[in-house]
């Protein structure tokens, strides 16, 4: 006992002797938080517009100033005929140009039916879609000023209530996908990396022909990670409690102990994959690419599941992370008991098993 | 120039035997940009939508079939509760429950007014937002036809009209296939120029080979001009390989000039590489660098406008991004491509690549010491 403790003692060493990795370690679930918090949005204010207006009237005067005055646009051309209007998007300088056709008042009044046509830059197909929207919004306000605000005859009135998350936050989907994120990245890509690094060095052979069993080696290579994964996920927490406002639903526990598992599960692929790869390079690869890539895309982080297409959504599948993300929503936002979340936690279960075989296998042949 | 030729023989050489790394390089970001492309929309397929009808009368079936119809939902009328609904909802089982309150038909009819209740789980905003506009148009496509039933649309005559009619320019399909596959092609590209330079240089370093090199009569310029231009023909030929994927497959248009699209991402390569070599030099382990690079990557990702407009983004965010060649080259691709921009257009974005390329790579030659 005394030696395997002397051993977690050198790794822990071995990690804390570098301080910019610790740092970047600590930092990336902090940054992620804030970036994810305040730059991720998809909020349309003061984009770039222009007017064509082939009929200058009072009407067509109102319109641009409502729009101009709505907060989500800002004028910044008056264009004054159809051939400026690639080159305006050719630059970039505009997303929509809003097209008045001529007699526009007056084909209002008299005939009361007038067109806009609304040009988008649908380069950036989603902003295109929201910018239409957004004008066609202020457009259909200034028209129940102009038939003096009477109702349509008939009202069927929706009563939406947005579930779990009344104010339509972002946070309830980023800190269950950050948390992920941080749990994969220090226990399966480190511990992958720092295997693997003892393999290249020579070190691991060492290490074997110690008295310490394979066993205690694995147990005590991975401690350290674990102790660092949990200080991240409090952090975590804390920050989306304390910055978010974004309180643990259920119960805390519950989430910790759901954690442990992935914890393990990640920490057994990690393992695995030093077992297979002989270089550092080769085994950062695999967990970037196999692991990160897939984790952050597939597992319905930032990507709903729901929207991608079938074989995509069969290979999320076989992610664990897709079902630890189901977990850590259900407990975090929606206050879900183990009742509700026992099937993922058995499927987590399972890969955690399938991994630690695979690695038991895999390490015995390595040692003969 | 001799040594320099024999010096990129060698890094080929060294590149092309690691058997495990080459498939690696050249075929997972093939992969990826697949998978990518096809995930990063965000359409909604399927919304599972539950119908707790309690007024079982001739308008809420027709409020109901009108969701059956659309494609979107996929409706689900078991006679339940709202109480099992909410359930439901709480295992991920629906996400969106339709409550129809007893008395809504004679309501439309006497008052003119019917209210209806609609659950959405809303954990993801975006989706719910998304859903939120369906909803909503469905209703009003109802009421509409309820309107037609009652004979109300005299009392619409006296009402005033704007009709506007959108146009998309550059993509009239909203194919978010197009937007999304020349950022990704600059993932790719970045992942490959930035982290394998930064470790191929510390792996010199971690196994001293890096030493043997620094007792040759080799320049420093040499040095670096050898280790630079093997991961820079690399990164063009995976960003040919991506750009003609996406032209084969997801008709990617190329509407402006080949050489002004190569142009740019050279002068985006060398800020790149040179940001490479800038880790490495600051970098004692492999771990070191994966981290590092780790973390500016997905800083200026995150920041870059691939997924979400720059010009959302708060004041502060936009300041910092005046360093985030992300946001350059990322604007400057979609313009190339897509909208067919010329070099007068690119003028500010090609400004900036150049002055980050050459500050790169001068910082880097100045960092990189030839020492024991």
């Amino acid at each position: 006992m005394k030696r395997f403790l002397g051993f977690v003692r050198k790794e822990f060493i071995h990690i804390l002797r570098d301080p910019r990795t610790m740092a970047i370690l600590f930092g990336i679930p902090v940054i992620e938080m804030l970036l994810f918090g305040f730059v991720i949005s998809n909020e349309i204010k003061d984009v770039s517009i222009a007017v064509y207006d082939q009929s200058r009237d009072a009407d067509t005067r109102n319109l641009i100033n409502k729009l101009a005055s709505s907060g989500y646009f800002k004028l910044m051309h008056e264009v004054s005929g159809p051939g400026d209007l690639t080159a305006l998007f050719k630059k970039g300088e505009v997303k929509e140009i809003v097209v008045f056709e001529p007699f526009f008042s007056k084909k209002l009044h008299e005939q009361h039916k007038a067109s806009v046509q609304l040009i988008t830059d649908a380069s950036e197909p989603n902003v295109a879609t929201m910018i239409m929207n957004y004008t066609s919004s202020v457009i259909q306000g200034y028209l129940n000023e102009v038939n003096n605000g009477t109702a349509l005859p008939l009202q069927l009135d929706l009563r939406v209530r947005m579930v779990y998350n009344e104010n339509l936050r972002s946070v309830y989907m980023f800190v269950p996908g950050i948390i992920v994120v941080i749990l994969m990245l220090i226990s399966a890509m480190m511990t992958s990396v720092s295997l693997t690094r003892e393999k290249e060095h020579g070190t691991m052979e060492v290490l074997l022909a110690s008295p310490l069993r394979p066993v205690q080696i694995i147990i005590g290579k991975v401690i350290p990670y674990i102790v660092l994964a949990f200080i991240n996920i409090i952090v975590i927490l804390i920050l989306s409690y304390t910055v978010y406002g974004l309180p643990v639903q259920g119960s805390l526990v519950l989430l910790l102990a759901e954690a442990l598992l992935f914890c393990i599960m990640a920490l057994s692929l990690g393992i695995m994959i030093s077992t297979i790869a002989e270089t550092q390079l080769v085994a950062m690869f695999i967990s970037m690419v196999g692991l990160m890539m897939p984790t952050i895309l597939l597992s319905g982080f930032i990507f709903p599941v729901e929207s991608l297409p079938k074989v995509l959504q069969w290979i999320s599948a076989v992610m664990p992370a897709r079902w630890f993300i189901v977990i850590v929503k259900g407990i975090m936002i929606k206050g879900s008991a183990f009742e509700h979340v026992w099937k993922e936690t058995l499927i987590i279960t399972g890969f955690a098993l399938l991994f630690i075989l695979i690695t038991i296998k895999k390490f015995k042949q390595r040692l003969e | 120039m001799r040594t320099i030729l024999f010096l990129i023989q060698k890094e080929f050489l060294q590149i092309f035997r690691n058997k495990t790394l080459l498939p690696v390089i050249f075929g997972v970001p093939f992969i990826q940009l697949i998978i990518f492309v096809n995930v990063m929309t965000f359409d909604l397929k399927e919304v599972k939508i539950t119908v707790v009808d309690n007024d079982h009368s001739v308008y809420s079936r027709k409020l109901v079939s009108r969701f059956k119809g659309s494609s979107l939902f996929r409706v689900s009328e078991r006679n339940i509760s709202l109480h099992e609904a909410e359930d439901q909802m709480l295992r991920s089982q629906t996400d969106v429950i339709l409550v129809i309150p007893r008395g809504f038909e004679k309501k439309l009819v006497k008052e003119h007014k019917g209210e209806t209740q609609v659950l959405i789980n809303a954990v993801n905003a975006m989706s719910a937002e998304i859903i939120h506009g369906y909803v909503n148009s469905i209703a009003y496509e109802v009421s509409k036809e309820i309107m037609v039933d009652l004979k109300l649309f005299r009392q619409m005559a006296g009402r005033k009209i704007i009709q506007v009619t959108p146009s998309f320019w550059y993509n009239q399909d909203l194919n978010y296939k197009i937007y999304m596959l020349p950022g990704i092609c600059i993932i790719l590209v970045s992942i490959v120029s930035v982290f394998l330079t930064a470790m191929n240089i510390v792996r010199e370093k971690e196994i001293g080979t890096i030493e043997q090199i620094n007792v040759t009569p080799i320049k420093r310029h040499q040095f670096i001009i050898g280790k630079l231009i093997p991961f820079y023909l690399i990164a063009l030929f995976l960003f040919t390989i991506g750009i003609s994927v996406g032209w084969f497959f997801y008709h990617v248009p190329v509407n402006g000039s080949l050489a002004l699209l190569y142009g740019v991402i050279t002068l985006y390569l060398v800020g790149a590489l040179g940001l490479g070599l800038f880790i490495s030099a600051i970098s004692e382990t492999q771990q070191q660098v994966l981290f590092t690079c780790f973390l500016i990557l997905i800083v200026f990702i995150i920041m870059s406008g691939l997924f979400t407009p720059v010009e959302s983004m708060p004041r502060w965010a936009q300041y910092l991004n005046v360093v985030n060649p992300f946001v350059y080259i990322i604007r400057a691709m979609r313009m190339i491509l897509l909208k067919g921009s010329g070099f007068h257009d690119l003028i500010p974005e090609i400004a900036a690549l150049t002055v980050y390329g050459a500050a790169m790579l001068s910082f880097a030659i100045n960092t990189y010491r030839k020492r024991a």
